[in-house]
């Protein structure tokens, strides 16, 4: 069955509301939360994967849509500039899954299966050199 | 056995010095004994490659006619200053864009100049009897300019803090994204390859020295800002915080994108990586000890920015060995850890060092001034006074 990455941005007032349960009961869709950082009053975003048929796909995000949630396809590749890269490592210190890491020699070794696709290298690298495609 | 300066540049003008890097210099001391090591090695080199804020380029642009005195200036958009003779200016690297912001900054400047890019310099004037033009908008590269040369005031850092975050919050800093309850630990430094761990005491390195800046032959011009010779030292005479800092000039013509990378901490600002690499002459067994010291010997404070004040609070002590293995350990807590400064670029810096005094022959010079002395003077805080407490 096809799987795909969504990247969900909750409006304050819909930060709580229960919809994971509703994609698995209502669309038959296998979700698997991969980051979500939700709090009640606040913006909320959740990175979500979820595995089902193609027509449950479009129902369940017409459904997210209609709550009042911003859906996005998160992204799908993450690309190092190693022209621009100077090895520095920064970026391992913000990798909480532990895709980017250095090996004793310094190289920056990047295992995909483990990213989530959270975006934080990109964020934090000074070289501008991590990219996310969609 | 000890070497005079003289002595060792005699070898190197000879073809026959033995030079070697810093990590290379501690495997033989290791295999072999200082003492053995002190006698056939003549020379060690260093290199660090971090952001230093404290960096900015000299620039002499040459007169357009008419003639202007450039009071506002930019290059692509980013000041630079214009309180010198009609066409110096000084470019420094943490400058933001008056559009882009951080994202490109003064750095990005200096790092397009050196790429062979051209430049956009606008500048505006009240225009004067013998410097009539009021502005000026053109395009200049890096080989049109008379001078172009980086004075850095405070370059190559000796130690530096360990950065962690006991705060419910993120902390964007100068030492890249710091995360809540002590989510990581930053750091910054070359470890057993950095210049001024080397020679801890300034015994050989000091005012003249000629020294590798950015892929150009420079030299240290002076101490650098923030220079704290009086910083807490370990049983090796090593300080275990931030303490001496070098204020190096040299060529931008002669320098390389290679050891000169632009840099934007997001939430903090545009800052440059700097390579800096040191030549140390091995004069006798007490500076062959501390060339032997590895990152296992060398320390690094922790320090809390979760509170952010000037002195923030201590953690503790850690090894850079500990910091290189990627996770350090705190009240029993595993901290995943990341680095700043680039040990490749480093590592790089010390072998291109090491080909310029063994290949190429670049003799040492012996400092004209030494840098203060541990005693001498520490750093003083600034007060916030008004005008009636004075």
């Amino acid at each position: 069955m096809p799987r795909k990455r969504f990247d969900l941005r909750f409006p304050p007032q819909q930060a709580t509301k229960p919809v994971v349960y509703n994609l698995v009961k209502d669309f038959n869709l296998v979700p698997n939360i991969l980051r979500a950082l939700i709090q009640p009053g606040q913006e909320g975003r959740m990175l979500l994967e979820l595995t089902g048929r193609k027509e449950d796909f479009e129902a369940g995000v017409a459904f997210l849509e209609k709550e009042g949630i911003l859906v996005h396809p998160a992204a799908t590749d993450i690309r190092l500039d190693e022209d621009a890269c100077v090895l520095c490592g920064l970026c391992t210190a913000v990798c909480r899954p532990g895709a980017l890491t250095l090996d004793a020699d310094g190289a920056l070794l990047f295992d995909k299966d483990k990213c989530v696709y959270c975006e934080a290298c990109v964020v934090a690298c000074p070289r501008r050199a991590v990219t996310l495609s969609f | 056995m000890a070497k005079t300066w003289d002595e060792i540049n005699a070898r190197i003008a000879a073809g026959e010095a033995v030079v070697v890097t810093a990590e290379e210099f501690a495997e033989i001391a290791a295999a072999e004994g200082i003492p053995a090591a002190a006698k056939r090695v003549d020379v060690v080199t260093t290199g660090t490659f971090g952001p230093m804020c404290s960096s900015g380029a000299v620039l002499n642009f040459g007169h357009s006619d008419p003639p202007i005195r450039m009071g506002e200036i930019t290059l692509n958009d980013v000041e630079a200053y214009g309180g010198m003779a009609a066409v110096d200016t000084y470019i420094g690297v943490t400058q933001p864009s008056r559009f882009k912001g951080i994202e490109y900054g003064g750095a990005h400047v200096i790092e397009d100049l050196l790429s062979g890019k051209s430049v956009r310099l606008r500048a505006t004037s009240t225009g004067t009897d013998c410097y009539p033009r009021t502005d000026i908008d053109t395009w200049v590269t890096l080989a049109d300019l008379n001078q172009a040369y980086f004075f850095n005031p405070r370059n190559a850092y000796q130690n530096y803090a360990v950065a962690v975050n006991s705060g419910d919050r993120s902390l964007n800093t100068y030492l890249g994204t710091i995360l809540p309850r002590l989510g990581n630990a930053t750091y910054c430094s070359a470890g057993a390859l950095s210049p001024l761990l080397n020679d801890p005491t300034y015994r050989t390195i000091g005012v003249g020295s000629r020294i590798f800046v950015a892929g150009a032959a420079g030299y240290i011009a002076w101490e650098g800002t923030q220079h704290n010779p009086n910083q807490k030292r370990d049983e090796h005479g090593v300080p275990v915080g931030p303490a001496g800092t070098l204020a190096v000039i040299a060529d931008l013509k002669h320098a390389s994108t290679e050891f000169f990378s632009a840099a934007t901490f997001t939430g903090y600002g545009t800052s440059a990586f700097v390579g800096i690499g040191v030549p140390i002459p091995v004069l006798d067994e007490q500076i062959a000890a501390t060339l032997a010291l590895t990152d296992a010997d060398l320390t690094a404070t922790i320090y809390d920015y979760g509170v952010q004040r000037r002195s923030r609070p201590s953690l503790g002590q850690v090894t850079y060995a500990q910091l290189r293995s990627g996770q350090i350990e705190i009240d029993g807590k595993k901290i995943p850890t990341g680095p700043i400064s680039s040990l490749p670029k480093a590592r790089r810096i010390a072998q291109e060092l090491k080909r310029w005094i063994a290949e190429e022959r670049m003799e040492l010079t012996r400092p004209l001034q030494p840098l203060p002395q541990p005693g001498s003077q520490g750093v003083k805080p600034l007060e916030v006074r008004t005008e009636e407490a004075i």
